[in-house]
């Protein structure tokens, strides 16, 4: 009961973090390079969505920075035993993280955004590439830290406790070198998709056309190789914690028994963990030795094979993942991504018949895609932190043995309900201010004889 | 025993002081913005004071959490399950008081601000209280077994000297809010911050003088106070009379020290318990019953040594950036087109006033 409340607590407040993580890295970013467009060709259009997106992205990370600290928390309160165990390697990225990144992004932040009419140009509009560059270092940090949780490297046993004994291996992990770069990805993809989706509902609803026809287009643009860097990256990343985690791999395809070469199915009906012979709707020979070795012919291991082979390694028990979540995770998330990636071709076929603004279909389709980034990525999540499980490190500790001894349902259940009327009024609260802000006219373009007075900062 | 244990215990002690040392005015800021402030305009200019800087000091707390957890595992996860529904609260706490922030402004409803003034006055009483608690617990003892956890319940929590510690901090924090606006803002707004001060200061002082004895007594063996604890009972005596005498800045350096006098006070006293065990001394946690590998903590001190100095470097000077005072009249609807330096001077027709303020 205490490990499913814990993990169900960890599973809610992470997902939706990692709503608002994505957005603040991608959107960051992306207000870097309008300002920067804005900086270099001083086109007032460039200044005008500079300010209308800097305005959704702050609405998104004071989410972001609350609920993080949840997340910092949350590891010494439900797993008090995996941090007594693993704190002197999993909390050093996290440290590291709070002096490298989170204090670069939050004081510049606040720079950024006051500091309009304090700063010289060039130097604010560094203030935004520094907010950038915080946002996107703090995820290297926690990926860091959780892809020691996958694949363990840089440690050895004393007394039963992993002690950290080399910190570079720790950061040159293939599993952390892969992960992150494709949460890197995944948040521009995010963004592109956030952005994209206000400049759509704009163009349909009497928006100023010249320039969200910009914002559109270097929406596309930057999208194209971002969701097709997340395909290519989330491949790799799958071979590489196909070698370290098989149980994983197999589940996603729900695959009981070893094959050489291995066929994908594109759909199952039942499946699961109690139903090992499920129907197959159209099995894409090689396709699953592909993905999960990157040979035609490659040999991917069974679940009952494995599941043989760990009860000998760490004794008797279950080690088989819920295969149901890692099967539909998987799939949820490659076709999105495909669907994704066919949004943005068709933009970018529409930019190249300059149609872009004016193609009431896509720019409609475009509005609701926002909603594809958001519910791929959490499956993603599911795919890799579900498939982790019985293990909380792989390997080294179990998940039901990490959770805190001391605390007692009641607890749990209290905050537990607590977070999710929390999370839930916020959340709510965020997306009317998102949509509202959207929505909103532009600021208005700047008289010839203001130009060159200082621009009002934004202000609480 | 190996030198980074006490080193990192040192760091975790800075991270803590200097998080209430400038989140300290934050939660002070946002205790009072209500008060201070009398209509929507004059309320937005109070916690514009602190709008560009707060961000930054919270993640001091941030840090000094995360800091925790990798120098003294052991530390962490027996105060952080321990302390559960405190450390919840304080959560919601938190969450609730960044977000009015960032939300307060973005409707133009009476009722919209004045639900996130509420929630930006509760969570800045209910955050330097529950941590106070919290620090307060560690000195003075919780229920703690052989196997270093917590064994008590939410109530145990709620001891006499750990009440008193939250409520000094809340205190102080105020006092060094109603200092901090003081010095920044301007006309009516600098004049009632002067007043709130001095209406606070003289609570600030008693609490302080009080924490500081029931801590010596609780946690030190010798007659004489040590040099921290003197510090913090001259730091708030000279605090209250700079706060009377209506030396602003002299008065806001005081309740910093104050506040970092206090803060270490604690850790002091500590050291090397981390935390205390009521049920037996035998079963304390202490820096080196909890401490990382020493490979961890040199890792961390590399970069602590690097990025600490680099962090106060780029946060001092945006506190030089935004050292201007602000005015209520930048957040009044008809804003006259051109902005002359800041001059106390009284509006000749009354602002219209917000129903709801």
């Amino acid at each position: 009961m205490n490990v499913d409340l814990a993990r169900i607590q960890f599973a809610f407040t992470s997902i939706n973090h990692f709503f608002f993580v994505p957005v603040t890295i991608g959107l960051a970013f992306l207000t870097a390079l309008l300002q920067t467009a804005w900086y270099r060709s001083k086109i007032d259009a460039y200044l005008r969505l500079t300010r209308f997106f800097g305005t959704l992205l702050v609405i998104n990370v004071a989410i972001g920075v609350v609920t993080g600290l949840v997340q910092e928390f949350q590891f010494g309160m439900n797993w008090g035993a995996y941090s007594r165990l693993v704190g002197n390697i999993f909390g050093a990225p996290l440290a590291m993280e709070g002096l490298a990144a989170f204090f670069l992004e939050s004081t510049f932040l606040g720079l950024w955004l006051f500091g309009w009419d304090k700063l010289p140009k060039r130097v604010h509009l560094l203030t935004i590439w520094a907010v950038a560059l915080g946002s996107a270092l703090s995820a290297m940090f926690i990926l860091a830290a959780n892809s020691w949780m996958q694949h363990p490297v840089g440690y050895v046993m004393v007394n039963g406790k992993p002690q950290l004994t080399d910190i570079i291996a720790v950061f040159t992990n293939p599993v952390f070198i892969w992960g992150y770069a494709k949460v890197l990805v995944v948040a521009l993809t995010t963004g592109c998709m956030v952005m994209l989706a206000v400049s759509a509902w704009q163009l349909r609803h009497g928006g100023d056309r010249p320039v969200f026809t910009r914002s559109a287009k270097m929406a596309i643009i930057v999208l194209i190789p971002a969701i097709l860097l997340t395909l290519l990256i989330g491949d790799e990343l799958g071979v590489v914690e196909g070698k370290y985690q098989p149980m994983k791999i197999a589940a996603a395809e729900a695959q009981w028994t070893t094959c050489q070469p291995c066929s994908f199915s594109l759909f199952q009906i039942g499946g699961g963990n109690n139903d090992q012979t499920p129907t197959e709707i159209i099995a894409v020979p090689h396709l699953l030795s592909l993905l999960a070795t990157n040979h035609w012919n490659g040999k991917v291991e069974g679940l009952t094979p494995l599941q043989q082979q760990y009860s000998k390694q760490y004794g008797p028990g279950n080690y088989v993942p819920n295969v149901f979540i890692q099967y539909w995770g998987m799939r949820a998330m490659a076709y999105l991504g495909a669907l994704t990636l066919l949004i943005s071709l068709w933009g970018l076929w529409a930019i190249w018949r300059k149609t872009l603004a004016v193609s009431r279909v896509f720019l409609w389709v475009a509005t609701w895609a926002a909603v594809l980034p958001f519910v791929m990525n959490t499956a993603g999540w599911f795919l890799t932190e579900s498939g982790r499980q019985p293990w909380i490190v792989q390997g080294i500790m179990l998940t039901k043995n990490g959770i805190s001894p001391t605390v007692s349902v009641t607890w749990l259940w209290i905050s537990l309900i607590g977070f999710i009327v929390l999370y839930g009024t916020l959340g709510t609260v965020d997306l009317i201010l998102m949509l509202r802000y959207s929505r909103e006219q532009l600021p208005h373009p700047r008289e010839q004889v203001d130009a060159d007075l200082p621009l009002p900062a934004v202000q609480y | 025993m190996h030198t980074f244990v006490p080193f990192w215990y040192i760091v975790i002690a800075i991270l803590w002081t200097g998080f209430f040392i400038l989140e300290g005015f934050d939660f002070g800021v946002g205790m009072l913005h209500s008060v201070v402030g009398r209509d929507d305009a004059e309320r937005r200019a109070a916690i514009n004071t602190i709008g560009p800087l707060w961000d930054g000091n919270e993640v001091w707390l941030i840090v000094a959490a995360a800091a925790m957890f990798a120098a003294f595992p052991g530390w962490y996860a027996t105060m952080f399950s321990g302390m559960y529904l405190a450390l919840a609260l304080l959560l919601a706490a938190l969450i609730i008081r960044g977000v009015a922030f960032e939300y307060r402004g973005k409707r133009d409803a009476a009722d919209w601000r004045r639900t996130w003034d509420v929630a930006l006055t509760t969570g800045s009483v209910l955050a330097p209280l529950l941590i106070g608690i919290a620090l307060g617990d560690l000195l003075h003892g919780l229920p703690i077994n052989s196997s270093q956890n917590f064994t008590g319940s939410f109530w145990d929590l709620l001891q006499p000297y750990a009440l008193w510690t939250g409520i000094t901090l809340v205190l102080v924090c105020a006092l060094h809010g109603a200092t901090f606006l003081s010095l920044k803002t301007t006309g009516e707004m600098h004049e009632r911050s002067r007043v709130l001060a001095r209406r606070i200061a003289p609570f600030t002082g008693a609490f302080v003088i009080g924490f500081i004895i029931w801590t010596h007594v609780t946690a030190s063996t010798t007659f004489f106070l040590n040099v921290i604890e003197l510090l913090a009972i001259l730091a708030v005596i000279a605090a209250v009379w700079l706060v009377y005498a209506r030396r602003d800045g002299f008065a806001f350096t005081a309740t910093a020290v104050t506040i970092a006098a206090c803060i270490l006070s604690i850790f002091v006293d500590l050291y090397p318990n981390v935390m205390v065990s009521s049920t037996n001394p035998a079963y304390n946690l202490t820096v080196h019953n909890t401490a990382s590998s020493p490979y961890s903590l040199k890792a961390m001190t590399i970069v602590v040594v690097v990025f600490l100095p680099l962090v106060l470097l780029y946060q001092a000077w945006t506190y030089y950036v935004f050292r201007k005072r602000v005015s209520a009249s930048d957040f009044r609807p008809p804003a006259p087109p051109p902005r002359v330096a800041p001059e106390p001077e009284p509006r000749p027709t009354a602002p219209p006033v917000r129903p709801g303020s």
